[in-house]
Protein backbone atom coordinates (compact mmCIF):
# COMPACT_ATOMS: atom_id res chain seq x y z
CA UNK A 1 0.00 0.00 0.00
CA UNK A 2 1.25 3.45 -0.87
CA UNK A 3 2.08 5.43 2.28
CA UNK A 4 0.01 8.42 1.16
CA UNK A 5 -3.22 6.42 1.50
CA UNK A 6 -2.97 6.13 5.28
CA UNK A 7 -5.05 8.27 7.61
CA UNK A 8 -3.34 10.02 10.54
CA UNK A 9 -4.27 7.18 12.87
CA UNK A 10 -3.10 4.47 10.45
CA UNK A 11 0.17 6.23 9.69
CA UNK A 12 0.73 6.85 13.41
CA UNK A 13 0.34 3.14 14.26
CA UNK A 14 2.87 2.23 11.57
CA UNK A 15 5.33 4.96 12.56
CA UNK A 16 5.11 3.60 16.08
CA UNK A 17 5.91 0.09 14.89
CA UNK A 18 8.73 1.49 12.73
CA UNK A 19 7.20 0.03 9.56
CA UNK A 20 8.37 3.21 7.91
CA UNK A 21 9.94 6.46 9.06
CA UNK A 22 8.54 9.96 9.11
CA UNK A 23 11.12 10.89 6.46
CA UNK A 24 9.82 8.15 4.18
CA UNK A 25 6.25 9.31 4.76
CA UNK A 26 7.12 12.95 4.02
CA UNK A 27 9.05 11.90 0.89
CA UNK A 28 6.03 9.96 -0.36
CA UNK A 29 3.82 13.04 -0.07
CA UNK A 30 6.43 15.33 -1.63
CA UNK A 31 6.68 12.88 -4.53
CA UNK A 32 2.90 12.94 -4.99
CA UNK A 33 2.93 16.77 -4.96
CA UNK A 34 5.63 16.81 -7.65
CA UNK A 35 3.73 14.30 -9.68
CA UNK A 36 0.25 15.80 -9.71
CA UNK A 37 0.12 19.33 -8.32
CA UNK A 38 0.79 21.00 -11.65
CA UNK A 39 -2.68 19.74 -12.65
CA UNK A 40 -4.40 20.60 -9.34
CA UNK A 41 -2.68 23.82 -8.19
CA UNK A 42 -3.45 23.08 -4.54
CA UNK A 43 -0.09 24.39 -3.32
CA UNK A 44 1.23 27.93 -3.64
CA UNK A 45 4.57 26.93 -2.13
CA UNK A 46 6.18 23.67 -1.08
CA UNK A 47 8.77 23.71 1.70
CA UNK A 48 10.68 20.54 0.91
CA UNK A 49 13.81 21.35 2.86
CA UNK A 50 12.14 22.38 6.11
CA UNK A 51 9.62 19.53 5.78
CA UNK A 52 12.44 16.99 5.59
CA UNK A 53 14.17 18.62 8.58
CA UNK A 54 10.91 18.43 10.55
CA UNK A 55 10.51 14.79 9.54
CA UNK A 56 14.00 14.04 10.79
CA UNK A 57 13.14 15.73 14.09
CA UNK A 58 9.93 13.67 14.23
CA UNK A 59 11.88 10.45 13.70
CA UNK A 60 14.11 11.38 16.63
CA UNK A 61 11.04 12.06 18.76
CA UNK A 62 9.59 8.69 17.81
CA UNK A 63 12.84 6.93 18.64
CA UNK A 64 12.92 8.65 22.04
CA UNK A 65 9.42 7.36 22.78
CA UNK A 66 8.07 10.84 23.53
CA UNK A 67 5.57 11.45 20.73
CA UNK A 68 1.92 11.96 19.90
CA UNK A 69 -0.49 10.94 17.16
CA UNK A 70 0.54 13.90 15.03
CA UNK A 71 4.29 13.35 15.30
CA UNK A 72 5.73 12.84 11.83
CA UNK A 73 2.38 13.35 10.08
CA UNK A 74 2.67 15.57 6.96
CA UNK A 75 0.17 18.39 6.57
CA UNK A 76 -0.67 21.36 4.36
CA UNK A 77 -1.47 24.84 5.65
CA UNK A 78 -3.78 27.40 4.06
CA UNK A 79 -1.67 30.29 2.83
CA UNK A 80 -3.49 32.75 5.09
CA UNK A 81 -1.89 31.21 8.19
CA UNK A 82 1.64 32.30 9.11
CA UNK A 83 4.48 29.78 9.19
CA UNK A 84 7.67 31.47 10.38
CA UNK A 85 10.25 32.07 7.67
CA UNK A 86 7.94 30.98 4.85
CA UNK A 87 6.24 33.19 2.32
CA UNK A 88 2.61 33.89 3.21
CA UNK A 89 0.68 35.44 0.34
CA UNK A 90 -3.02 35.06 1.26
CA UNK A 91 -3.11 34.40 -2.52
CA UNK A 92 -2.72 38.14 -3.11
CA UNK A 93 -0.23 40.07 -5.23
CA UNK A 94 0.01 42.57 -2.39
CA UNK A 95 1.74 39.90 -0.24
CA UNK A 96 3.50 38.04 -3.05
CA UNK A 97 6.92 38.22 -1.34
CA UNK A 98 5.87 38.58 2.29
CA UNK A 99 7.84 36.36 4.68
CA UNK A 100 5.97 35.43 7.85
CA UNK A 101 7.84 36.82 10.88
CA UNK A 102 6.36 34.33 13.37
CA UNK A 103 4.31 31.15 13.69
CA UNK A 104 0.55 31.31 14.10
CA UNK A 105 -0.51 29.71 17.38
CA UNK A 106 -1.99 26.70 15.54
CA UNK A 107 1.37 26.20 13.76
CA UNK A 108 3.24 26.45 17.02
CA UNK A 109 0.98 23.74 18.41
CA UNK A 110 1.43 21.48 15.38
CA UNK A 111 5.20 21.93 15.51
CA UNK A 112 5.24 21.07 19.21
CA UNK A 113 3.51 17.80 18.32
CA UNK A 114 6.13 17.17 15.64
CA UNK A 115 3.89 17.48 12.57
CA UNK A 116 5.59 18.00 9.22
CA UNK A 117 4.54 21.07 7.24
CA UNK A 118 4.73 20.28 3.52
CA UNK A 119 3.72 23.69 2.23
CA UNK A 120 1.12 26.42 1.87
CA UNK A 121 -2.14 25.96 0.03
CA UNK A 122 -4.04 28.04 -2.46
CA UNK A 123 -7.11 30.03 -1.45
CA UNK A 124 -9.30 32.82 -2.70
CA UNK A 125 -7.47 36.13 -2.22
CA UNK A 126 -7.62 37.01 1.49
CA UNK A 127 -9.97 33.99 1.82
CA UNK A 128 -12.69 35.91 -0.03
CA UNK A 129 -14.61 33.55 -2.24
CA UNK A 130 -16.28 30.20 -2.68
CA UNK A 131 -14.24 28.69 -5.53
CA UNK A 132 -10.56 29.84 -5.31
CA UNK A 133 -11.16 31.59 -8.62
CA UNK A 134 -10.30 34.79 -6.75
CA UNK A 135 -6.73 33.58 -6.11
CA UNK A 136 -4.12 35.82 -7.72
CA UNK A 137 -2.19 32.64 -8.53
CA UNK A 138 -4.68 30.55 -10.44
CA UNK A 139 -7.69 28.41 -9.61
CA UNK A 140 -7.51 25.09 -7.70
CA UNK A 141 -8.90 22.24 -9.76
CA UNK A 142 -11.23 19.68 -8.28
CA UNK A 143 -9.41 16.33 -8.06
CA UNK A 144 -12.67 14.55 -9.05
CA UNK A 145 -13.18 16.60 -12.19
CA UNK A 146 -10.51 19.07 -13.25
CA UNK A 147 -12.96 21.22 -15.18
CA UNK A 148 -14.67 22.04 -11.91
CA UNK A 149 -13.76 24.16 -8.89
CA UNK A 150 -12.55 22.63 -5.63
CA UNK A 151 -14.69 25.11 -3.68
CA UNK A 152 -13.36 27.87 -1.55
CA UNK A 153 -11.89 29.60 0.00
CA UNK A 154 -9.84 26.73 1.51
CA UNK A 155 -9.87 24.96 -1.88
CA UNK A 156 -6.15 24.20 -1.87
CA UNK A 157 -6.35 22.63 1.60
CA UNK A 158 -9.32 20.49 0.53
CA UNK A 159 -7.87 19.41 -2.82
CA UNK A 160 -4.49 18.60 -1.20
CA UNK A 161 -6.15 16.11 1.15
CA UNK A 162 -8.46 14.69 -1.53
CA UNK A 163 -5.60 14.21 -4.02
CA UNK A 164 -3.39 12.60 -1.33
CA UNK A 165 -0.94 15.52 -1.40
CA UNK A 166 -1.18 15.87 2.42
CA UNK A 167 -2.39 13.65 5.22
CA UNK A 168 -4.44 16.51 6.67
CA UNK A 169 -4.64 20.26 6.33
CA UNK A 170 -5.72 23.43 8.06
CA UNK A 171 -8.22 25.79 6.51
CA UNK A 172 -10.17 28.78 7.73
CA UNK A 173 -13.91 29.39 7.62
CA UNK A 174 -15.55 32.82 7.58
CA UNK A 175 -18.76 31.97 5.69
CA UNK A 176 -18.28 28.38 4.58
CA UNK A 177 -14.64 28.31 3.51
CA UNK A 178 -13.83 24.99 5.19
CA UNK A 179 -17.15 23.19 4.73
CA UNK A 180 -17.79 24.09 1.11
CA UNK A 181 -14.47 22.84 -0.34
CA UNK A 182 -14.64 19.79 1.96
CA UNK A 183 -18.04 18.99 0.44
CA UNK A 184 -16.89 19.60 -3.14
CA UNK A 185 -13.73 17.48 -2.69
CA UNK A 186 -15.25 14.60 -0.72
CA UNK A 187 -13.31 15.03 2.53
CA UNK A 188 -14.20 16.00 6.11
CA UNK A 189 -13.86 19.59 7.30
CA UNK A 190 -14.76 21.15 10.64
CA UNK A 191 -15.66 24.77 11.20
CA UNK A 192 -15.20 24.95 14.99
CA UNK A 193 -17.18 27.09 17.43
CA UNK A 194 -16.18 30.76 17.28
CA UNK A 195 -13.47 31.14 19.91
CA UNK A 196 -12.44 27.50 20.18
CA UNK A 197 -9.25 27.86 18.10
CA UNK A 198 -6.82 30.79 18.33
CA UNK A 199 -6.66 33.00 15.24
CA UNK A 200 -3.32 34.54 16.19
CA UNK A 201 -1.31 34.46 12.96
CA UNK A 202 -4.31 34.05 10.67
CA UNK A 203 -4.51 36.95 8.21
CA UNK A 204 -7.80 38.57 9.21
CA UNK A 205 -10.78 38.67 6.89
CA UNK A 206 -13.85 39.29 9.09
CA UNK A 207 -12.86 39.05 12.72
CA UNK A 208 -16.27 38.37 14.24
CA UNK A 209 -16.51 35.20 12.12
CA UNK A 210 -13.04 33.90 11.15
CA UNK A 211 -12.15 30.46 12.51
CA UNK A 212 -9.30 28.05 11.76
CA UNK A 213 -10.28 24.39 11.49
CA UNK A 214 -9.05 20.94 10.44
CA UNK A 215 -9.63 19.21 7.10
CA UNK A 216 -8.91 15.50 6.85
CA UNK A 217 -9.58 12.13 5.26
CA UNK A 218 -12.02 10.99 7.97
CA UNK A 219 -13.72 11.98 11.22
CA UNK A 220 -11.20 10.30 13.51
CA UNK A 221 -8.44 12.45 12.00
CA UNK A 222 -10.56 15.59 12.40
CA UNK A 223 -10.84 14.81 16.11
CA UNK A 224 -7.07 14.33 16.46
CA UNK A 225 -6.21 17.63 14.75
CA UNK A 226 -8.98 19.61 16.43
CA UNK A 227 -7.88 18.43 19.86
CA UNK A 228 -4.32 19.52 19.06
CA UNK A 229 -5.19 23.06 17.93
CA UNK A 230 -8.09 24.15 20.18
CA UNK A 231 -7.90 26.08 23.42
CA UNK A 232 -7.23 29.41 25.07
CA UNK A 233 -4.46 31.62 23.74
CA UNK A 234 -3.44 34.88 25.41
CA UNK A 235 -2.65 36.24 21.92
CA UNK A 236 -6.30 35.98 20.78
CA UNK A 237 -8.69 37.68 23.18
CA UNK A 238 -11.65 35.87 21.60
CA UNK A 239 -10.23 32.41 22.26
CA UNK A 240 -12.05 30.38 24.88
CA UNK A 241 -10.79 28.15 27.63
CA UNK A 242 -11.95 24.98 25.94
CA UNK A 243 -10.55 21.52 25.60
CA UNK A 244 -12.09 19.03 23.19
CA UNK A 245 -12.77 15.66 24.73
CA UNK A 246 -13.94 12.77 22.62
CA UNK A 247 -17.31 11.49 23.80
CA UNK A 248 -19.61 8.69 22.88
CA UNK A 249 -22.90 10.15 21.70
CA UNK A 250 -24.86 7.64 19.67
CA UNK A 251 -27.80 7.99 17.32
CA UNK A 252 -30.31 6.23 19.54
CA UNK A 253 -32.70 8.79 20.96
CA UNK A 254 -30.73 11.66 19.41
CA UNK A 255 -32.94 14.51 18.28
CA UNK A 256 -31.95 15.66 14.80
CA UNK A 257 -33.44 18.87 13.45
CA UNK A 258 -33.99 19.30 9.73
CA UNK A 259 -34.55 22.95 8.81
CA UNK A 260 -37.29 23.19 6.21
CA UNK A 261 -35.85 26.43 4.82
CA UNK A 262 -32.74 24.52 3.69
CA UNK A 263 -34.70 22.12 1.49
CA UNK A 264 -36.61 24.53 -0.73
CA UNK A 265 -36.24 25.45 -4.39
CA UNK A 266 -32.66 26.05 -5.46
CA UNK A 267 -31.49 22.82 -3.87
CA UNK A 268 -30.35 20.34 -6.51
CA UNK A 269 -32.66 17.31 -6.53
CA UNK A 270 -29.84 14.77 -6.45
CA UNK A 271 -28.08 16.58 -3.60
CA UNK A 272 -31.38 16.68 -1.74
CA UNK A 273 -31.80 12.93 -2.17
CA UNK A 274 -28.30 12.18 -0.85
CA UNK A 275 -28.90 14.34 2.25
CA UNK A 276 -32.36 12.85 2.84
CA UNK A 277 -30.88 9.35 2.54
CA UNK A 278 -28.32 10.17 5.25
CA UNK A 279 -31.09 11.50 7.48
CA UNK A 280 -33.13 8.35 6.87
CA UNK A 281 -30.16 6.16 7.82
CA UNK A 282 -29.76 8.11 11.06
CA UNK A 283 -33.46 7.55 11.75
CA UNK A 284 -33.12 3.82 11.15
CA UNK A 285 -30.43 3.78 13.83
CA UNK A 286 -32.84 5.24 16.38
CA UNK A 287 -32.50 9.00 15.90
CA UNK A 288 -35.62 11.10 16.20
CA UNK A 289 -36.03 13.38 13.18
CA UNK A 290 -37.80 16.69 13.74
CA UNK A 291 -38.63 19.30 11.16
CA UNK A 292 -37.53 22.67 12.46
CA UNK A 293 -37.76 26.22 11.16
CA UNK A 294 -35.01 28.81 10.86
CA UNK A 295 -37.33 31.55 9.60
CA UNK A 296 -34.67 34.20 9.06
CA UNK A 297 -32.54 32.03 6.77
CA UNK A 298 -33.60 34.07 3.75
CA UNK A 299 -31.92 37.15 5.24
CA UNK A 300 -28.69 35.50 6.34
CA UNK A 301 -26.72 35.90 3.11
CA UNK A 302 -27.55 39.61 2.78
CA UNK A 303 -26.77 40.12 6.47
CA UNK A 304 -23.48 38.23 6.09
CA UNK A 305 -22.39 40.22 3.03
CA UNK A 306 -22.83 43.51 4.86
CA UNK A 307 -21.05 42.47 8.05
CA UNK A 308 -18.15 40.70 6.33
CA UNK A 309 -17.14 43.48 3.91
CA UNK A 310 -17.53 46.02 6.72
CA UNK A 311 -15.05 44.14 8.85
CA UNK A 312 -12.85 43.32 5.85
CA UNK A 313 -12.62 46.96 4.79
CA UNK A 314 -11.28 47.73 8.23
CA UNK A 315 -8.95 44.69 8.40
CA UNK A 316 -7.49 45.38 4.96
CA UNK A 317 -6.68 48.99 5.87
CA UNK A 318 -3.35 47.68 7.19
CA UNK A 319 -2.18 46.94 3.63
CA UNK A 320 -1.04 50.43 2.83
CA UNK A 321 2.30 49.99 1.06
CA UNK A 322 4.14 51.11 4.19
CA UNK A 323 4.30 48.28 6.70
CA UNK A 324 4.65 45.23 4.48
CA UNK A 325 3.95 43.82 1.06
CA UNK A 326 3.76 45.50 -2.30
CA UNK A 327 4.48 49.22 -2.39
CA UNK A 328 4.25 51.60 -5.30
CA UNK A 329 6.91 54.20 -4.51
CA UNK A 330 6.47 56.16 -7.75
CA UNK A 331 4.15 58.91 -6.43
CA UNK A 332 5.44 61.92 -4.52
CA UNK A 333 2.85 62.05 -1.75
CA UNK A 334 2.02 59.59 1.00
CA UNK A 335 -1.67 59.53 0.11
CA UNK A 336 -0.89 58.42 -3.43
CA UNK A 337 1.44 55.70 -2.14
CA UNK A 338 -1.53 54.32 -0.19
CA UNK A 339 -4.05 54.39 -3.00
CA UNK A 340 -1.72 53.24 -5.78
CA UNK A 341 -0.19 50.40 -3.71
CA UNK A 342 -3.68 49.21 -2.81
CA UNK A 343 -5.04 49.78 -6.30
CA UNK A 344 -2.29 47.71 -7.91
CA UNK A 345 -1.87 45.16 -5.10
CA UNK A 346 -5.46 44.03 -4.45
CA UNK A 347 -7.48 41.88 -6.83
CA UNK A 348 -11.08 42.55 -7.72
CA UNK A 349 -12.85 40.73 -4.85
CA UNK A 350 -10.94 42.42 -1.99
CA UNK A 351 -11.53 45.73 -3.79
CA UNK A 352 -15.24 45.00 -4.01
CA UNK A 353 -15.42 44.15 -0.32
CA UNK A 354 -13.42 47.21 0.70
CA UNK A 355 -15.87 49.35 -1.29
CA UNK A 356 -18.98 47.59 0.02
CA UNK A 357 -17.71 47.79 3.57
CA UNK A 358 -16.68 51.42 3.38
CA UNK A 359 -20.09 52.23 1.90
CA UNK A 360 -22.05 50.22 4.50
CA UNK A 361 -20.18 51.92 7.33
CA UNK A 362 -20.23 55.43 5.94
CA UNK A 363 -22.22 58.25 7.46
CA UNK A 364 -25.75 58.28 6.04
CA UNK A 365 -25.73 54.56 5.17
CA UNK A 366 -24.64 53.04 8.47
CA UNK A 367 -28.14 52.64 9.91
CA UNK A 368 -29.62 51.19 6.73
CA UNK A 369 -26.83 48.67 6.17
CA UNK A 370 -24.41 47.90 8.98
CA UNK A 371 -26.69 48.51 11.95
CA UNK A 372 -29.59 46.77 10.26
CA UNK A 373 -27.35 43.77 9.47
CA UNK A 374 -26.27 43.54 13.11
CA UNK A 375 -29.91 43.53 14.09
CA UNK A 376 -30.71 40.74 11.61
CA UNK A 377 -27.67 38.83 12.87
CA UNK A 378 -29.40 38.71 16.25
CA UNK A 379 -32.51 37.26 14.60
CA UNK A 380 -30.50 34.57 12.82
CA UNK A 381 -28.76 33.75 16.08
CA UNK A 382 -32.09 33.56 17.91
CA UNK A 383 -33.40 31.11 15.28
CA UNK A 384 -30.61 28.72 16.17
CA UNK A 385 -31.10 29.24 19.93
CA UNK A 386 -34.76 28.31 19.47
CA UNK A 387 -33.81 25.28 17.37
CA UNK A 388 -31.28 23.95 19.86
CA UNK A 389 -33.88 24.16 22.63
CA UNK A 390 -35.64 21.35 20.76
CA UNK A 391 -32.92 19.33 19.04
CA UNK A 392 -29.37 18.05 19.66
CA UNK A 393 -27.97 18.51 16.17
CA UNK A 394 -29.08 19.91 12.82
CA UNK A 395 -28.60 17.96 9.57
CA UNK A 396 -28.68 19.79 6.23
CA UNK A 397 -26.80 20.22 2.95
CA UNK A 398 -23.53 22.18 2.78
CA UNK A 399 -24.29 23.72 -0.60
CA UNK A 400 -27.27 23.67 -2.97
CA UNK A 401 -25.22 21.89 -5.65
CA UNK A 402 -22.02 19.88 -6.13
CA UNK A 403 -18.77 21.44 -7.46
CA UNK A 404 -19.60 23.83 -10.31
CA UNK A 405 -17.66 24.44 -13.49
CA UNK A 406 -14.65 26.74 -13.47
CA UNK A 407 -15.79 30.10 -14.83
CA UNK A 408 -19.49 29.43 -14.30
CA UNK A 409 -19.94 32.09 -11.61
CA UNK A 410 -16.66 33.96 -11.83
CA UNK A 411 -18.04 37.12 -13.43
CA UNK A 412 -21.13 37.44 -11.27
CA UNK A 413 -20.17 38.28 -7.68
CA UNK A 414 -23.75 38.07 -6.39
CA UNK A 415 -24.27 34.51 -7.65
CA UNK A 416 -20.96 33.55 -6.04
CA UNK A 417 -22.14 35.08 -2.73
CA UNK A 418 -25.30 32.97 -2.85
CA UNK A 419 -23.21 29.77 -2.78
CA UNK A 420 -22.92 30.45 0.99
CA UNK A 421 -26.66 30.14 1.54
CA UNK A 422 -26.48 27.11 3.90
CA UNK A 423 -23.14 27.92 5.52
CA UNK A 424 -23.17 31.64 6.39
CA UNK A 425 -26.02 31.55 8.94
CA UNK A 426 -24.03 29.16 11.13
CA UNK A 427 -21.20 31.68 11.20
CA UNK A 428 -23.43 34.60 12.13
CA UNK A 429 -24.45 32.54 15.17
CA UNK A 430 -20.85 31.47 15.97
CA UNK A 431 -21.78 27.77 15.84
CA UNK A 432 -19.66 24.72 15.02
CA UNK A 433 -20.50 22.74 11.87
CA UNK A 434 -18.97 19.84 10.03
CA UNK A 435 -19.02 18.82 6.40
CA UNK A 436 -18.60 15.10 5.84
CA UNK A 437 -18.88 12.96 2.72
CA UNK A 438 -22.46 11.70 2.34
CA UNK A 439 -22.44 10.24 -1.16
CA UNK A 440 -21.64 10.92 -4.77
CA UNK A 441 -23.75 12.44 -7.43
CA UNK A 442 -23.68 10.35 -10.56
CA UNK A 443 -23.54 12.39 -13.70
CA UNK A 444 -24.72 11.30 -17.11
CA UNK A 445 -21.57 12.83 -18.52
CA UNK A 446 -18.25 13.44 -16.79
CA UNK A 447 -17.03 12.28 -13.40
CA UNK A 448 -19.10 11.51 -10.34
CA UNK A 449 -19.05 14.34 -7.80
CA UNK A 450 -18.93 14.16 -4.00
CA UNK A 451 -21.68 15.70 -1.88
CA UNK A 452 -21.24 16.72 1.76
CA UNK A 453 -23.66 16.46 4.66
CA UNK A 454 -23.56 19.37 7.10
CA UNK A 455 -23.96 18.65 10.82
CA UNK A 456 -24.47 21.75 12.95
CA UNK A 457 -24.18 21.67 16.73
CA UNK A 458 -24.66 24.05 19.61
CA UNK A 459 -21.71 26.13 20.86
CA UNK A 460 -18.72 24.02 21.96
CA UNK A 461 -20.48 20.75 21.16
CA UNK A 462 -17.94 19.51 18.66
CA UNK A 463 -17.85 16.30 20.66
CA UNK A 464 -21.52 15.62 19.87
CA UNK A 465 -21.08 16.50 16.18
CA UNK A 466 -17.96 14.38 15.74
CA UNK A 467 -19.20 11.41 17.74
CA UNK A 468 -22.41 11.22 15.69
CA UNK A 469 -20.43 11.82 12.50
CA UNK A 470 -18.30 8.75 13.27
CA UNK A 471 -21.47 6.64 13.25
CA UNK A 472 -22.81 8.24 10.08
CA UNK A 473 -19.43 7.70 8.40
CA UNK A 474 -19.78 3.95 8.81
CA UNK A 475 -23.26 3.96 7.28
CA UNK A 476 -22.97 6.11 4.16
CA UNK B 1 -28.39 52.29 -8.27
CA UNK B 2 -25.16 53.84 -7.08
CA UNK B 3 -23.69 56.67 -9.16
CA UNK B 4 -20.24 56.75 -10.66
CA UNK B 5 -19.38 59.78 -8.53
CA UNK B 6 -20.40 57.89 -5.40
CA UNK B 7 -18.12 55.00 -6.41
CA UNK B 8 -15.25 57.44 -6.86
CA UNK B 9 -16.01 59.05 -3.51
CA UNK B 10 -16.01 55.72 -1.63
CA UNK B 11 -12.80 54.67 -3.39
CA UNK B 12 -11.18 57.91 -2.23
CA UNK B 13 -12.33 57.32 1.35
CA UNK B 14 -10.99 53.76 1.18
CA UNK B 15 -7.62 54.91 -0.23
CA UNK B 16 -8.12 52.71 -3.26
CA UNK B 17 -7.16 53.76 -6.76
CA UNK B 18 -9.49 52.35 -9.40
CA UNK B 19 -8.98 52.53 -13.14
CA UNK B 20 -11.80 53.87 -15.32
CA UNK B 21 -12.69 50.31 -16.36
CA UNK B 22 -12.72 49.13 -12.74
CA UNK B 23 -14.92 52.07 -11.73
CA UNK B 24 -17.55 51.14 -14.32
CA UNK B 25 -17.52 47.46 -13.30
CA UNK B 26 -17.63 48.43 -9.61
CA UNK B 27 -20.67 50.64 -10.23
CA UNK B 28 -22.47 47.72 -11.87
CA UNK B 29 -21.48 45.14 -9.23
CA UNK B 30 -22.16 47.34 -6.20
CA UNK B 31 -25.55 48.37 -7.58
CA UNK B 32 -26.62 44.73 -7.96
CA UNK B 33 -25.32 43.78 -4.52
CA UNK B 34 -26.82 46.82 -2.75
CA UNK B 35 -30.16 46.09 -4.43
CA UNK B 36 -29.99 42.60 -2.97
CA UNK B 37 -29.35 44.08 0.50
CA UNK B 38 -32.77 45.78 0.31
CA UNK B 39 -34.13 42.38 1.30
CA UNK B 40 -33.20 43.22 4.88
CA UNK B 41 -35.86 45.93 4.98
CA UNK B 42 -38.41 43.13 5.06
CA UNK B 43 -36.82 41.36 8.04
CA UNK B 44 -38.63 41.75 11.36
CA UNK B 45 -37.37 44.16 14.00
CA UNK B 46 -35.16 42.53 16.59
CA UNK B 47 -36.34 42.74 20.19
CA UNK B 48 -33.84 43.96 22.78
CA UNK B 49 -31.24 44.75 20.16
CA UNK B 50 -27.98 45.89 21.66
CA UNK B 51 -25.34 47.11 19.30
CA UNK B 52 -22.40 45.82 21.32
CA UNK B 53 -23.39 42.24 21.90
CA UNK B 54 -19.96 40.86 21.21
CA UNK B 55 -19.03 38.31 23.82
CA UNK B 56 -15.25 38.51 24.09
CA UNK B 57 -14.91 42.27 24.38
CA UNK B 58 -14.27 42.28 28.10
CA UNK B 59 -11.29 39.93 28.08
CA UNK B 60 -8.57 42.51 27.74
CA UNK B 61 -5.06 42.11 29.05
CA UNK B 62 -3.30 44.66 31.21
CA UNK B 63 -1.93 47.57 29.24
CA UNK B 64 1.70 46.72 29.81
CA UNK B 65 4.45 46.63 27.24
CA UNK B 66 6.53 43.53 26.75
CA UNK B 67 9.22 42.49 24.34
CA UNK B 68 7.96 40.45 21.40
CA UNK B 69 11.41 39.72 20.02
CA UNK B 70 10.01 40.43 16.57
CA UNK B 71 11.19 44.00 15.96
CA UNK B 72 13.94 43.09 13.49
CA UNK B 73 11.72 40.77 11.50
CA UNK B 74 8.86 43.27 11.37
CA UNK B 75 11.22 46.00 10.24
CA UNK B 76 12.68 43.68 7.60
CA UNK B 77 9.20 43.30 6.09
CA UNK B 78 8.80 47.03 5.40
CA UNK B 79 9.22 48.07 1.76
CA UNK B 80 11.16 51.28 2.47
CA UNK B 81 13.44 51.88 5.43
CA UNK B 82 16.45 53.85 6.57
CA UNK B 83 18.52 52.44 9.42
CA UNK B 84 16.00 51.38 12.04
CA UNK B 85 13.23 53.61 10.73
CA UNK B 86 10.35 53.00 8.35
CA UNK B 87 10.60 55.53 5.56
CA UNK B 88 7.47 57.24 4.23
CA UNK B 89 6.81 59.97 1.68
CA UNK B 90 6.03 63.48 2.78
CA UNK B 91 2.43 64.05 3.79
CA UNK B 92 1.97 67.19 1.70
Amino acid sequence: MDLINFTIKEAHERLKKKEFSSKELASAYLKQIKKIDKDINAYLSVAEESAMAQAEFADEKISSGNFSELTGIPCAIKDAILVEGQICTAASKILENYIAPYDATVIKKLKEQGSVILGKTNTDEFTMGASTENSAFGVVKNPYDKNRVAGGSSGGSAAAVAALEACFSLGSDTGGSIRLPASFCGIAGLNPTYGSVSRYGLIAHASSLDQIGPMAKNIEDIKIVFKAICGKDPMDATSADYNFENSDVGLKGLKIGVPKEYFTEGLDKEVKKIIEDSIKKAEEQGAEIKEISLPNTKYSTACYYIIVPSEASSNLARFDGIKYGFSDQSPKSLLDVYSKSRGKGFGSEPKRRIMLGAHSLSSGYYDAYYRRAQEVRQLVKQDFINAFAKVDLIFCPVAPFPAFNIGEKADDPLSMYLVDIYTAGVKLAGLPALSMPAGTLRQAQGENLPVGLQIIGNHFQENKILSVASFIEKMV
Amino acid sequence: MISKDEVKHIAKLARLELTEKETIKMQKDLSAILDYFNLLKKAPQSKNFKENFYRGASSLRKDESKKSGLADKLLAATPEKKDDYIKVKSIF
